[in-house]
């Protein structure tokens, strides 16, 4: 067992291919986390705004990308847009697909803190003179973000797992440098090493998670 | 040709949709099917150990939170490799379909556990004490008394669990499952050209709309009421 799934030979071998993936994947998620936090923002502050031309079309927007399977998105990106000319590269599509599918879910959540904000603090904020924009900046947001703190995170979680779709478009993470090792080397030692690195990366956070949602579910009981 | 019949000749091709709409439609039935198994299998096996954590014996409980984080914190695509590409070492060799089914039940296992858990746990103790002074013994509390409020509390988050965890289906294309991303892609490189890409996009969206929709009004039927 141990020689097949986790071979030490191999494990040498393949350690530094691993590693070159390990810091792609904090790169990549690094760059899509803000990025679909800034595209949440953005539309978590659009759904205040109750006129109707505005309110239907950001729920079309946001329900169809969360009915979009990603990887959907990414490959229609990747491997659709190229017919029309317009070539985006690996790292591009991986953006941009993350940035709508992540956006919609990070909106959808920061929606909701907002939401939990009692309207005397917008008000309150307003009559001492602070325009819109200041009050859902400074006032609002910022207690909206810690009511909405284990969901945010958890779909932190998510995001950074979903950078292993990236593998499918060539991007050089984890998931696709343990997959070039695999088949240089006729052996799962380098998926099963990879599954191990993305655990250990990601258990202490999981941890942390469930504790928050066992309480916040425990308050609401 | 403008560029507007440029447009359409390339993304929506009435030859090429003509000749691959019933791949599209066979994979929208393989979709389907490994949807409907997966959320039956995944929110069963998680319920079940959500069940068997609250008779509280220690290892046990301690084996499913290990459990529980590892098929939280492992991306789902990374189990489906694992399973495809690393059970042929020793001589089991589940297909693709097989693969992502078991890898998407485990993930939605581990979810649903934890929500189902929650949920118990959410329910307050004197229904417990009280349920028990009548009589009812342990396993007649747990599901005549404390489930059924339990499970009210969990389907909001349950709901939205299993729609983004169904959604992962698709992942099944990398390990060669000829769910509705797989045909399309085999059909545009067939073909040359990205209108079944197009056409497996509307079936998603066809059939993973009315679900959001759906998980939205479960949403605010079931909120919490505090």
């Amino acid at each position: 067992m141990i020689e097949t799934f986790l071979n030490p030979a191999i494990i040498a071998a393949a350690w530094p291919i691993l590693l070159a993936g390990l810091w792609n994947t904090i790169l990549l998620s690094l760059v899509v986390v803000p990025l679909g936090l800034a595209g949440g923002t953005v539309l978590a502050l659009l759904a205040g705004v109750r006129h109707p031309l505005v309110r239907w079309p950001l729920m079309a927007w946001v329900d169809f990308f969360r009915a979009f399977p990603p990887l959907v998105l990414l490959i229609f990106l990747y491997a659709g847009l190229p017919f029309a000319g317009i070539e985006l590269g690996g790292f591009g599509c991986v953006a941009i697909a993350f940035f709508l599918n992540t956006g919609a879910y990070y909106g959808e959540i920061l929606r909701a803190g907002i939401e939990s904000v009692p309207a005397g603090q917008s008000e309150a904020a307003r009559s001492t003179g602070l325009s819109r924009l200041q009050t859902e900046l400074y006032i609002v947001l910022p207690q909206a973000v810690r009511n909405v703190l284990p969901d945010l995170m958890s779909n932190t979680l998510e995001v950074v797992k979903l950078t292993s779709l990236g593998s499918v478009v060539a991007m050089p993470e984890l998931l696709f440098q343990a997959r070039q090792a695999q088949s240089l080397t006729y052996n799962p030692t380098p998926i099963v090493l990879a599954a191990i690195v993305y655990f250990l990366l990601l258990w202490p956070l999981v941890r942390l998670l469930s504790r928050l949602e066992n309480r916040s579910l425990a308050t609401r009981g | 040709m403008t560029n507007w019949e440029r447009f359409l000749d390339t993304f929506f091709n009435g030859k090429v949709l003509a000749r691959y709409w019933p791949d599209i439609a066979y994979g929208a039935l393989i979709t389907i099917e490994l949807a409907l198994l997966v959320v039956v299998t995944g929110i069963g096996a998680g319920l079940a150990l959500a069940l068997l954590r609250s008779v509280g014996i220690r290892p046990v409980n301690w084996a499913i939170v290990f459990v529980v984080d590892l098929f939280r914190a492992l991306p789902p695509l990374v189990i489906i490799v694992l399973i495809y590409f690393g059970l042929p070492s020793i001589d089991v060799s589940p297909s693709g379909f097989v693969s992502t089914w078991l890898a998407l039940a485990f993930v939605l296992m581990a979810f649903s556990e934890e929500i189902f858990w929650a949920g118990i746990t959410a329910v307050a103790k004197g229904q417990w004490e009280a349920a028990r002074s009548t009589g009812l013994t342990f396993g007649q509390t747990l599901i005549n008394v404390v489930l059924p409020q339990a499970i009210r509390l969990t389907i909001p988050p349950l709901t939205n669990r299993t729609i983004a965890i169904t959604k992962g289906t698709a992942l099944g294309s990398v390990v060669a499952v000829t769910e509705i991303l797989g045909q399309a892609s085999s059909a545009v490189s067939n073909s040359y050209n990205p209108s079944p890409l197009m056409l497996g996009a509307a079936a998603y969206i066809i059939m993973f709309l009315p679900v959001v929709v759906l998980g939205r009004w479960v949403e605010t039927r079931f909120a919490w009421k505090r």
